[in-house]
């Protein structure tokens, strides 16, 4: 937790850094192995899994951004409990944002919206960065986490619809003709739509990302 | 503050923090319940209003809800238990779940009665009760016999994604379209048979597999909630009942009649 020293841009390359390393080889959800569970469950479909993903950067972002500009304050008996509280705060506020303007969605993605409190990479993120560090360091490490855990989330719900569904955001990709039921050859992937597919994919995605970078390999 | 003028680890200051935070998320959370509540309640009645619609087969999006909704659902009114109408009462506002709170006769019931492109009249009624984790609802279209189910809507609070939830599912709410909710006279309403139900019988349908609490509370719901509709219905079905005989005989009298009266009839004209 040590705070990075000496005046730095805003955009310098040790914020860049903070940016991409979440996306590529830091990434959360790959890397980290956080926040499994609400991947598998969002991501049958491309909408669904792009709201949550917004929901839970600016999650991550906001309560980055809050909670280090708090953390010299926060009495550390109830750090976790103070986290907690802005965590939730936030979500709640998400949660009836999108009652409000995204309502369809709101009730497809029902539960999940309410557990991006539990989701481990948001109390990760604060204990591990923005009790440590300034701000708008904090603030990009928020966007940061968020976009390489919705980038996870746009991929495998990528394929789970157009596979399992055979369409993209709603919309037919795979001819109506080419199905089986209308004298063609296809036919969706119902195993595709269950959950324990989700993980796989994200475990094709983990080995391709670990073949291709060296650093990443285990002994 | 460096944290040497104050203690951060004493109690009074832990105590003060934890209050003044705890005070400010909560006026930031009902600033913002308050402030989007009037969307949201727009988005839920145009839930509702598509919900009914999709019970007589017609298919909108929530934009659109509002005018469907006004050209079929011409008649909103409600009932009591006893079966008296009460035009004054808009069906659509009328609160349900606050109405069954009410002792039994100052209940009032929300009848909605849609007028098909054919023509055809249909009478939808709202149905609630409890399902495992919270509670369940539904809109049931009847057609004007007011026994054989049209079209029949769910929609719950906190079911069970994949187990309980699919009581949503077309699959499982078109399993009820034919089933007929009266035997006679008798009110039978419609069971959800765990372990499947024959497919002939008319007043049941299959129950959902890993989800037998909530296809019970189904049960429950549609068997309480058509019950207090029954003199309602019943007081209608005789209605039909003595016109359909009175038209029977009437019928009946002109055959008998016909030949007798036919050749005077003719004579008399000529």
């Amino acid at each position: 937790m040590s705070e990075a020293k000496g005046k730095q841009s805003w955009f310098g390359a040790a914020h860049r850094k903070l940016l991409a390393e979440p996306i590529g080889i830091k990434n959360p959800v790959t890397v980290l192995v956080l926040g499994i569970c609400s991947a598998l469950a969002v991501t049958a479909k491309l909408q669904p899994a792009v709201v949550m993903a917004v929901s839970v950067t600016a999650v991550t972002a906001v309560s980055n951004l809050v909670l280090s500009l708090l953390r010299r304050t926060i009495p550390n008996r109830i750090r976790i409990i103070v986290q907690l509280i802005i965590v939730a705060a936030l979500v709640t506020v998400v949660s009836e944002v999108l009652k409000a303007f995204a309502y369809d969605v709101s009730k497809q993605l029902s539960v999940f919206v309410g557990l991006i409190i539990t989701n481990c990479i948001i109390m990760g993120r604060i204990e591990a960065f923005a009790l440590g560090n300034g701000p708008w360091a904090s603030f990009i490490d928020g966007i940061g986490n968020g976009l390489g855990y919705g980038m996870i989330l746009v991929i495998v719900a990528f394929f789970r619809e157009l596979l399992g569904s055979g369409t993209l955001w709603g919309y037919r990709v795979i001819p109506e003709g080419l199905y089986a039921a209308n004298g063609g050859f296809y036919e969706n992937n119902g195993l595709v739509i269950m959950p324990p597919m989700a993980l796989i994919f994200v475990g094709a995605i983990i080995w391709i990302q670990r073949k291709r970078n060296k650093n990443l390999m285990e002994e | 503050m460096e944290g040497k003028k104050i203690n951060r680890n004493g109690n009074l200051y832990t105590f003060i923090y934890a209050t003044v935070l705890v005070v400010l998320v909560a006026t930031l959370l009902a600033l913002c319940a308050t402030g989007l509540k009037p969307r949201q309640q727009q988005n839920i009645e145009a839930e509702a209003k598509q919900q009914i619609l999709n019970t007589i087969g017609i298919q909108t999006t929530a934009d659109e809800a509002q005018a469907a909704f006004e050209r079929y659902v011409g008649e909103r009114y409600a009932v009591s238990r006893s079966g008296a109408v009460n035009q004054q009462a808009d069906a659509f506002y009328l609160n349900l779940k606050s109405e069954l709170a009410k002792s039994e006769h100052e209940q009032q019931l929300p009848v909605f009665q849609a007028t098909m492109p054919d023509g055809q009249r249909k009478y939808i009624v709202p149905v609630r009760g409890n399902g495992l984790w919270g509670e369940i609802w539904g809109y049931v279209a009847l057609n004007d016999d007011l026994s054989t189910i049209y079209g029949i809507v769910f929609d719950h609070e906190s079911e069970t994604p994949g187990l309980g939830a699919e009581i949503t599912a077309p699959a499982f709410c078109k399993q009820f379209e034919g089933k007929t909710i009266f035997e006679g006279a008798q009110l039978t309403s419609v069971a959800v048979v765990k372990g499947g139900a024959h497919p002939d019988d008319p007043h049941a349908v299959d129950a959902i597999s890993g989800g037998t609490i909530t296809s019970n509370g189904v049960q429950d719901m549609l068997q309480r909630s058509l019950e207090r509709y029954s003199a309602y219905f019943s007081s209608i079905r005789e209605q039909q009942a003595r016109a359909a005989m009175a038209a029977d005989t009437l019928a009946a009298a002109d055959s008998l009649l016909q030949p007798a009266i036919e050749p005077g009839a003719m004579s008399n004209q000529h």
